[in-house]
């Protein structure tokens, strides 16, 4: 158990920036995600963490220890593939044990630890299989249990879930957080599933092409995306970014087939970050937004362009110009196909980027 | 009418696939039909008279019988010597990313098949006369493992590289030291790709003539590829009952050790690697 630090951490393998100076730092106990595009470096950071990889610059501590040039042996770490890795000659049994056997524990004492660990994962009657011979949810759970049979510093997964299906990854989800929770190992988890990450971790960090963009709480996260990236990467359907320009003087957004939004109490905030004629980018997420009955300051004229109910709630995409919103709406009678509608911009939640990309306000 | 030329090309296909089993089965029937049969004769039939005989006779050569138990000793030596440094090489040569390696291995290929070829012989001999290793085994297995060496890691490499390479990165994360992880997880995983180059190696040793004839004087040690001449008239003619006997007496351990191999550990894969 320990804090985990990653100073100025940066990999490159040949032309390719994998890591780009990656300054992190990960408390004691912490369930982190890491959360990116594919390719977005990752996995290449977990392996620096590992060990696996030799970082070509920057410096790796877990607790006090600086483990930069120790081999992944040293490291005291345990991680879990995205393949498993479950040895195929070996019975889940000797899978398990290994951490353990290299240790030269006594035989006894491996399989007393093993049968423990596997009575609380449930895999307990599987021992003596192969992993050839098992689901894809028991492989998973075999590759986790021979993560916890020894107490490592810290956990690192790489997407373990997404071999599996929809109600097994549910599964699995509840079950990872809780035993994280019960154990209180500092644990990286990677993932490329938003979803997962706001479910699981106390903290995200939003990654994309080497860099690391945002760091934060989900929540944090949800509510206040430092950029547009972090903010249609995160949330299904993700946030709407709306393109307006600023209109100082009537303190309005105008769009670009010329239809107004009031900002009202925040025009003077507005004032103070932009220009007067400046583009930006208005950022709602889908379930603040609303139906209105008619015409009103904040509302915008659409064309309804689908509907998908989803049973809590109703998925309605509709048309402005062209662009096309998501809204999520939990009503009885949604709007029917091409239907000309009000939607209603709450602009107390509205967030606003700066042309570029950055949250202004 | 069509139903006709079906059957017609159908005896014709039986017929041509009987004709090329028949082609490569009579040489086996052979060797398992002469050694019981009394008159020395090329034709495959039934013993007439039947007898055990010729294995009495073959079995008094004391010569002959040293000589099996040497072919074991050289064939068994540089099997293991073979399969475990090219195991070891080609897993190094692989996991390294050595540069030209293919260029490397081609060259060495083409050499190697040199060293245990005829041209070689002279500067071998003279070789391993300076070392003092003429007549004696090590000598005959070092130079056959010279030869079968390049080939062995080829082949070897292709199964190294078909292994993934979270296996490994698995062990070492979960603290197994690089000896501790090609012991449990390598090796074990390359165990078929071993079988193969260990069963190939013992038939190459198993069968050739040329190098233990020339680096080996004491008749003591020669293998039984040189020692199936002493069932052979002064004239130089095989005696057939003799040598059909010897002949099936020095087939048996080859075909041991593939059944033992294919029942102990089978010529596949371990399931459930997923990728
Ligand atoms: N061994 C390597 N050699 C060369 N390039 C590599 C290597 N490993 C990774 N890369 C490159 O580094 C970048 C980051 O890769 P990485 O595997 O870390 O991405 P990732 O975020 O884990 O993606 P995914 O979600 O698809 O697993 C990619 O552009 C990849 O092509
Ligand atoms: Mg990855």
């Amino acid at each position: 158990m320990a804090r985990i630090r990653l100073e100025e951490l940066r990999k490159t393998f040949g032309p390719v920036v994998a890591v780009d100076d990656l300054t992190l730092s990960i408390e004691d106990g912490e369930f982190f995600a890491l959360l990116g595009p594919s390719g977005c470096g990752k996995t290449t950071t977990l392996r620096l963490v590992a060990g696996l990889e030799r970082p070509t610059h920057g410096r790796i501590f877990i607790g006090e220890r600086e483990v930069t040039d120790l081999p992944p042996q040293a490291r005291d770490v345990a991680m879990v593939f995205q393949d498993y890795a479950l040895y195929p000659h070996m019975t889940v049994m000797e899978n398990i044990g290994y951490p353990l056997r290299v240790r030269r524990y006594p035989r006894a004492e491996i399989e007393r630890r093993v049968r423990e660990v596997a009575e609380v994962l449930q895999i307990a009657d599987l021992l003596d299989r192969r992993p050839g011979q098992l689901s894809g949810g028991q492989q998973q759970r075999a590759a986790v249990a021979r993560a916890l049979v020894y107490q490592p510093q810290a956990f690192l997964f790489d997407e373990p879930l997404s071999n599996l299906d929809a109600k097994l990854r549910l599964e699995a989800r509840s079950f990872l957080k809780h035993l994280q929770k019960s154990l209180g190992i500092t644990t990286i988890y990677v993932t490329h599933d938003q979803a997962e990450a706001m479910a699981l971790a106390d903290r995200i960090g939003v990654m994309d092409r080497g860099r690391l963009l945002q760091v934060g709480t989900p929540l944090e996260i949800y509510r206040r995306p430092r950029n547009t990236f972090v903010a249609t990467f995160i949330g299904s359907p993700p946030m709407n970014l709306i393109r307006c320009r600023f209109h100082s003087a009537e303190a309005v957004l105008a769009l670009e087939d010329g239809q107004a939004i009031a900002l009202g109490e925040r025009g003077e905030a507005l004032r103070r970050a932009f220009r007067d004629g400046e583009p930006l980018w208005l950022g709602v997420r889908p379930e603040h937004l609303s139906l209105a009955e008619g015409p009103g300051p904040t509302h915008l004229s659409a064309r309804v362009y689908a509907v998908e109910p989803l049973g809590v709630e109703t998925l309605v995409t509709v048309q402005i110009n062209n662009e096309r919103i998501a809204l999520r709406l939990s009503m009885d009678e949604p709007p029917v196909l091409r239907e000309q509608v009000w939607v209603r911009v709450p602009m107390e939640r509205a967030l606003f980027f700066r042309e570029n990309g950055e949250l202004a306000l | 009418m069509s139903a006709f030329r079906m059957i017609l090309s159908r005896l014709a296909f039986s017929i041509f696939t009987t004709l090329c089993g028949a082609f490569f089965a009579l040489p086996m029937l052979w060797l398992l039909l002469a050694p019981f049969n009394a008159r020395g004769t090329l034709a495959v039939e039934i013993p007439r008279p039947f007898t055990l005989e010729n294995f009495e006779r073959v079995f008094a050569n004391t010569f002959a019988m040293r000589a099996l138990l040497n072919s074991l000793i050289l064939a068994g030596g540089t099997m293991i010597t073979v399969t475990l440094v090219a195991t070891l090489a080609a897993y190094a040569l692989s996991r390294a990313e050595v540069p030209y390696y293919d260029l490397l291995t081609y060259g060495l290929i083409l050499f190697s098949s040199v060293v245990t070829g005829t041209a070689a012989m002279v500067p071998i001999f003279l070789l391993a006369n300076a070392l003092g290793l003429v007549d004696t085994y090590l000598g005959v297995i070092m130079v056959f493992t010279g030869g079968l060496l390049p080939t062995a890691i080829f082949i070897l490499r292709d199964f190294v590289e078909g292994l993934p390479r979270s296996y490994e990165e698995s062990a070492m994360v979960s603290g197994a030291s690089p000896w501790q992880m090609v012991r449990d997880v390598v090796m074990p995983l390359l165990r078929p790709g071993m079988m193969v180059v260990g069963i190939w190696t013992f038939v190459q040793v198993w069968g050739a003539f040329l190098v233990p004839f020339v680096l080996l004087r004491t008749p003591e040690r020669m293998p039984a590829a040189i020692a199936i001449y002493s069932f052979y008239t002064e004239a130089g003619t095989p005696i057939l009952t003799l040598t059909s006997a010897y002949a099936l007496l020095y087939a048996i351990p080859v075909l041991a050790l593939y059944l033992f191999v294919n029942a102990r550990y089978g010529f596949r894969f371990f399931g459930g690697i997923k990728r």
